[in-house]
């Protein structure tokens, strides 16, 4: 069915089909609660948005509206975290808008094969994501001796400042790699993306690495207590773990063709 | 070592205290690509972020540069900039607060 008054489904994740009381009290976008599509085993988890706020014009202005692109990510990443819990998970990128329903189950129909396949590599695995940084504190040069002059006084200042920066800034990168290789030994799969710029994320320290792993749910324990260890044996960088997420970065490349 | 509380027993109350950017990141830029029948390219946002990435790029190679003399300057621009975006953080999360505080009204 169509959706009445000019209303449009968005859709969120496509799963392996699961009880919608899991789903219960889940709110999406807009406050709007959350209903499953089915096709045979699959389901698409959506909720109706109103669609003259959904249309091509309005999207483009509100994806560039801060505020709302943060409620509206928020939302959408809330409703993937609940699904995750209940099934295994496709998530699907933000503002995938269809004119009803209807529509819905026809993507579900025509993408059935890539979907399962998906699933199927998905299923009982989690992503944990990675990032190290620079220590903040390792990087702050040591005070020397005073110069004759403030000039010189001030060259020899910020010599020592890019030493220590760019000390610090190796460290962490020797230390990234070593990171990287140990943990993906112990995940299934590993994606690496750009470093996040601490304006952005509003963390201290420089971001070195920026990783995703998918891992076995039975190895996440084993996982941490690596990425612990690895933590403490590199002094002058942090290594900072996220959270189980649902496999937003293992999902299927584009340029695969729905079967 | 930084962890979000009960990392790996629990999935749930985590994605209300996610990092902004690390949820951006995903939805934005990972997640199942499929058409939508309301034709957007998130390319489009992916220049909000990359000017603003531009912008704090400018920022860090001039610090890298030693051009560095804005931040003594308690009169000068970058403080007005950084409280400027401290600012617009504040009121984020004020609405932010507000709207998770209407969404749990509503259950």
């Amino acid at each position: 069915m169509n959706e009445p008054f000019g209303r449009a489904s968005y859709a969120y994740a496509v799963a392996r089909s699961f009880d919608p009381a899991q789903l219960a009290g889940v709110r999406g976008v807009d406050g709007a609660e959350v209903r499953l599509v089915r096709y045979r085993d699959l389901v698409a988890v959506v909720s109706p948005v109103p669609l003259t706020e959904f249309d091509e014009a309005a999207l483009r202005t509100k994806l560039e509206w801060l505020p709302w692109l943060e409620a509206t990510a928020r939302a959408h990443h809330a409703v993937v975290d609940a699904v995750a819990t209940s099934s295994v998970t496709l998530p699907l990128r933000l503002a995938t808008v269809y004119r009803g329903d209807e529509r819905v189950t026809e993507v579900l129909r025509q993408g059935y094969r890539r979907f399962r396949a998906a699933l199927d590599r998905l299923a009982g695995r989690v992503e944990l994501g990675v990032k190290v940084y620079t220590d903040p504190q390792a990087m702050a040069p040591a005070a020397g001796p005073s110069a004759s002059s403030p000039g010189r006084d001030y060259l020899r200042r910020r010599r020592a400042q890019h030493r220590a920066h760019d000390d610090a800034w190796q460290r962490a990168a020797a230390s990234a790699e070593r990171v990287d290789a140990t943990l993906a030994g112990l995940a299934v799969d590993s994606r690496r993306r750009p470093p996040q710029r601490q304006q952005l994320s509003g963390v201290r320290g420089e971001n070195v690495l920026n990783a995703a792993y998918l891992v076995d749910a039975g190895r996440t324990d084993e996982f941490a207590a690596v990425a612990r260890c690895l933590d403490a044996e590199a002094p002058g960088t942090r290594i900072e773990l996220t959270g189980p997420w649902a496999p937003y970065s293992f999902a299927p490349p584009d340029d695969e063709e729905p079967a | 070592m930084t962890e979000p509380t009960g990392l790996l027993a629990r999935r749930n109350g985590q994605s209300s205290s996610a990092n902004l950017a690390d949820v951006l990141e995903r939805v934005l830029d990972k997640g199942v690509v499929i058409a939508g029948d309301i034709k957007i390219n998130l390319l489009d946002v992916e220049l909000l972020t990359i000017k603003l990435r531009l912008l704090v790029a400018s920022v860090h190679t001039a610090k890298e540069l030693g051009i560095d003399w804005w931040e003594q300057d308690a009169t000068l621009s970058t403080r007005a900039r950084r409280d400027g975006l401290a600012d617009e953080n504040r009121r984020l999360r004020e609405r932010l607060g507000e709207l998770e505080g209407m969404r749990a009204g509503q259950r």
